[in-house]
């Protein structure tokens, strides 16, 4: 992009690395956390949860828990009182709502699931006391897979249903997909599947509940992304207004998804405050984390896909399964998944033909919640594997096959076969980047005389389209029941001349603080440092959305953006009346107005908003007091794209995945902040090489989590994850106001495809490959032992 | 399960007496009975690392150290490393490098990295690696941590 258009997009301050402002409080050990607040008499909650995947609650004898030293209360689902039930709805005939209990009464559906709360002196003492309530336990049956869940005659998660199945869409279709594969040169039929995951934000969930003015309204600190749909849920259940709840995000130890749910413990703390008439704190611990908190990417692919001889693809016909676990949960409901996968499943190859069922299957393990990525991951492993599989068939290189079926440069806005609109993106730009940086010919003469030695080399690829800032409508066609999209950002100028802009989402991480700061920085000609950012208050800030599917620069940067734009005007109003200028001939330029072409003729914003808030008698008549202006914004969405590609080496005895290089080459538009955006692509890549290779919940056909510890469940350390070097493309978007595309999620949504297409070129002499993620050795060591014997 | 000990404890110079129980961990003294809550707790088992504090100026896991086993010792936290007021080298580097993004684990880094660079101050970048791979970070693939120490290290070797 040249020097005019990025003025024309932006300024003096979006596009540089400005240092964030959040780094001061969490460097100097002065940020604050759920936990770290500190309230006078505060009571402590502990859970007792099921120790079984599936089973009837016959009883619950609470009373030596009532009678130990510190216990204020005990909680079963008979002492909750009249909530209204919380039932995730898509509005969709194949939808199948399931209540989801705050408490269960008389059937536990995973291990984990909370049955009975203790409210004591502390955690000790509430922990102590949760070992004293007795839940008699009938076990039943439990549904520990995808495989168990579809069968005939499967137990089922929800005794009154007909089967596990709680989502069945025959989503697309194509008269001719039959004839198309029968004529195709080529047809590549396999199976792709992905291991259950957990988000592992560092701080496990936690929330804070106290009820003030008398027991008339409650404020639920909580760790969350959405703070405003925690309060609408909350006021819902316990049957309050919502002006009686408020709920305060402060500062969150990661989310990652995992948090843009609605979690059930974060309105029993309210109901257990309300109870025993003070504040009452709940602080997860890594164990609950493991068992309870929300999962997600446990999916099953089976693809055909039809080839013709010049490596086009044809046709994808798809069935998509997706373990969603015991609940649907709120707001986006077992849907999320299965539908993603099923809508974005091209990604930005042009395949005319497509066909696709999708399914959400319950089954006894904690409940699904999107986590970051969505399907993606899962879906680009499928495509980049086909295409591998074709490229080995018909001896394409990986650039080759992928550059045949790009979108290419020139064929914007690309309808898919699903009906996405996907704007300008560089994909064929980004290949050839990463093709021509990892060297390919040279890659393949060094992997030739590694394999005469019996070295294992091998390179991938992987190519997708990030959709983000989802507006309303993308929510609404998914016929979600609450439809999130829009956003809105207030912005203040005080009388000193310094602003304060509010917004509806919710950061926790991403450095909205200071992204945010620098796009309404340049519309309003000051520096970031005079705008303060808050989010995450239900006081404080407009009703909003909060913070996931990449959406916060996308949605909430194109609010700051028109509200500061809005207030930009006003100042030039009052300073065309104060210069006595026309107002078109004002700049707005390092904290004054001033007439171009006129230097020193020129009014500061204190000035101006002196007159505004505190001389109101010398303003225009037809002018209010006040600097203050609002806007929304709800964009159509707008893609990112990125090409990662990696050079790995196996071991070939223990099997071990060593990656030599990692390189990202990517175009989300126009960067904020380029610092921050480097950092998500990174920390994103890292979440997916730690899905690619180490991390799996693992689960026993009887829903027992069977790795419920970090010793466990692999998150990777700084010594498996290797540098990776980001090249960057430049395609402004056209559909957000800043130019500035989402890009929060595409490190996860590549990096397992470029795994296991790498683990699989290593081993394709060998007549190898990997279709299961995540890959661990004793699978890679299991898909040679078969090769062998087949 | 009460069972109270009066202990003494130190921390960033500071002397302070408390009344603890005995399973009281050490993180839960500094945070809840002492209010130094920038050492965050992160898994209560020992592998992620986002409570390390330096216990007499080795990184000690404080999740997994009882307070009554801080009795008469020197802990320093997060909270102590701040030069009257200004972030230290280590600290800008971190903000310069970007080190931390949600912030969680920052603290358990920045004191790992503390006691590693006290005790090698030119460490190689594969010394640095290998000791930044006792603690967990979520957010960041690391990188900005790690280009944060060798800065950190390059910093005070130009200094000294």
């Amino acid at each position: 992009m040249d020097a005019e258009a990025a003025a024309a997009l932006g300024g003096r301050w979006v596009g540089r690395p400005v240092a964030r402002v959040e780094d001061r409080r969490h460097l100097t050990g002065d940020a604050t956390f759920v936990d770290d607040i500190r309230t006078a008499g505060v009571l402590h909650v502990a859970f007792s949860r099921s120790p079984h995947g599936a089973a009837r609650i016959e009883g619950i004898d609470t009373a030596d828990a009532e009678q130990a030293p510190g216990v204020h209360a005990v909680l079963t689902a008979a002492d909750l009182g009249d909530l209204e039930p919380l039932v995730p709805r898509l509005n969709r005939p194949e939808f199948v709502a399931v209540e989801f209990p705050m408490l269960a009464a008389e059937r536990v559906r995973h291990a984990g699931e909370p049955v009975a709360l203790v409210v004591a002196d502390s955690p000790h003492a509430a922990e102590d006391a949760v070992e004293l309530i007795v839940v008699d336990y009938e076990a039943d049956e439990a549904v520990g897979s995808i495989e168990a869940a579809v069968e005939h005659d499967a137990p089922r998660v929800h005794e009154q249903l007909e089967s596990n199945v709680l989502l069945d869409v025959p989503f697309a279709d194509d008269p001719e997909m039959d004839d198309v594969l029968a004529a195709a040169e080529l047809v590549v039929d396999a199976e792709f599947s992905s291991g259950r995951l957990t988000a592992v934000p560092l701080e496990g969930r936690a929330c804070l509940a106290e009820w003030e003015r008398g027991g008339q309204r409650v404020v639920l600190h909580t760790s969350t992304q959405i703070p405003h749909l925690v309060r609408t849920t909350v006021a819902g259940v316990l049957g309050l207004d919502e002006h009686r709840v408020r709920v305060v995000a402060p500062d969150v130890g990661g989310g990652f998804g995992q948090k843009c749910v609605v979690a059930r413990e974060e309105v029993l703390v309210c109901v257990a405050a309300r109870v025993v008439g003070a504040p009452v704190k709940w602080v997860e611990d890594r164990v609950e984390s493991l068992l309870a908190g929300f999962q997600g990417h446990e999916q099953r692919f089976d693809v055909r896909a039809g080839f013709d001889a010049d490596g086009t693809m044809l046709a994808v016909d798809a069935d998509i399964v997706a373990d969603v676990g015991a609940y649907s949960t709120h707001p986006f409901t077992c849907g999320v998944e299965p539908l993603m996968a099923a809508t974005e499943m091209l990604g930005p190859y042009r395949v005319k033909h497509y066909r696709c069922r999708t399914r959400a299957v319950a089954t006894n393990k904690a409940p699904m919640a999107p986590y970051r990525g969505v399907a993606r991951p899962q879906m680009v492993l499928a495509m980049e594997r086909l295409l591998q599989k074709a490229a080995i068939a018909l001896d394409l290189e990986v650039d080759e096959i992928r550059l045949r079926n790009l979108i290419p440069p020139g064929a914007f806005p690309h309808i898919s076969a699903t009906g996405l609109s996907i704007d300008e993106g560089s994909y064929h730009e980004s290949v050839e980047l990463c093709a021509s940086t990892l060297d390919l010919p040279a890659f393949r003469e060094r992997q030739r005389a590694a394999r005469e030695e019996g070295r294992l080399l091998g390179i991938g690829v992987s190519v997708f389209a990030e959709r983000t800032g989802y507006g309303t409508e993308a929510f609404a066609q998914r016929k979600m029941a609450i439809t999130p999209g829009y956003d809105t950002a207030l912005v203040r100028m005080d009388p000193s001349g310094s602003v304060l802009l509010s917004v509806g989402t919710s950061g926790h991480g991403q450095g909205h603080q200071t992204t945010l700061a620098q796009v309404a920085a340049d519309r309003l000609g000051l520096t970031p440092d005079r705008v303060e950012v808050r989010q995450g208050d239900t006081d404080a800030t407009p009703y909003g959305w909060g913070t996931f599917a990449s959406r916060s620069m996308v949605v909430g940067g194109g609010a700051t953006r028109r509200a500061s734009d809005l207030l930009a005007d006003r100042l030039k109003t009052l300073a065309a009346h104060m210069l006595e200028a026309d107002p078109e001939d004002l700049e707005l330029y390092d904290g004054e107005a001033v007439v171009r072409g006129a230097p020193g003729k020129s009014v500061a914003f204190e000035q101006i908003a002196r007159l505004a808030y505190l001389e109101t008698h010398r303003l225009p008549e037809d002018v209010e007091p006040g600097l203050e202006c609002t806007a929304s914004f709800d964009p159509p969405g707008t893609f990112s794209n990125a090409c990662h590609g990696a050079i790995v080496e196996l071991d070939p005895e223990t099997m071990d995945v060593h990656i030599e290089r990692y390189l990202v080459v990517e175009d989300c538009g126009v960067m904020v902040n380029p610092a921050i955006v480097e950092g998500q692509v990174r920390g994103g890549v890292a979440q997916g090489i730690a899905a690619a290779l180490y991390e799996e919940l693992a689960y026993g056909e009887d829903g027992q989590l069977q790795n419920a510890s970090l010793m466990d469940y692999l998150v990777p350390t700084a010594w498996e994850i290797p540098p990776i070097e980001i090249l960057h493309l430049e395609t402004p978007s056209e559909f957000s106001e800043t130019g500035a595309k989402g890009m929060g999620e595409g490190g996860t949504m590549g990096a397992p495809a470029c795994i296991a297409t790498a683990v699989s070129d290593a081993l394709a002499h060998l007549g190898a490959e990997v279709d299961r993620i995540p890959i661990t050795p004793d699978r890679l060591h299991e898909a040679l032992r078969e090769r062998e014997q087949a | 399960m009460s069972d109270p000990h009066l202990i003494s404890i130190t921390v960033n110079g500071v002397r302070h007496e408390t009344v603890v129980e005995a399973r009281r961990s050490l993180a839960d003294v500094l945070r809840h009975d002492l209010g130094l809550t920038g050492t965050h707790i992160g898994c209560e088992h020992g592998i992620c690392g986002t409570c390390t504090v330096l216990v007499e100026g080795r990184p000690a896991r404080s999740c997994l150290m009882f307070g009554v086993q801080a009795d008469d010792l020197h802990v320093e936290t997060v909270e102590g490393l701040a030069e009257n007021g200004d972030l230290n080298t280590l600290q800008q580097a971190f903000t310069e490098a970007h080190g931390l993004q949600c912030g969680y684990c920052t603290p358990g880094f920045l004191m790992l990295a503390t006691a590693l660079l006290r005790e090698n101050p030119d460490p190689t970048d594969d010394e640095i690696r290998t000791a930044m791979s006792a603690n967990l970070c979520r957010c960041t693939g690391y990188a900005g941590i790690l280009a944060a120490v060798r800065a950190a290290a390059d910093a005070d070797s130009t200094t000294t």
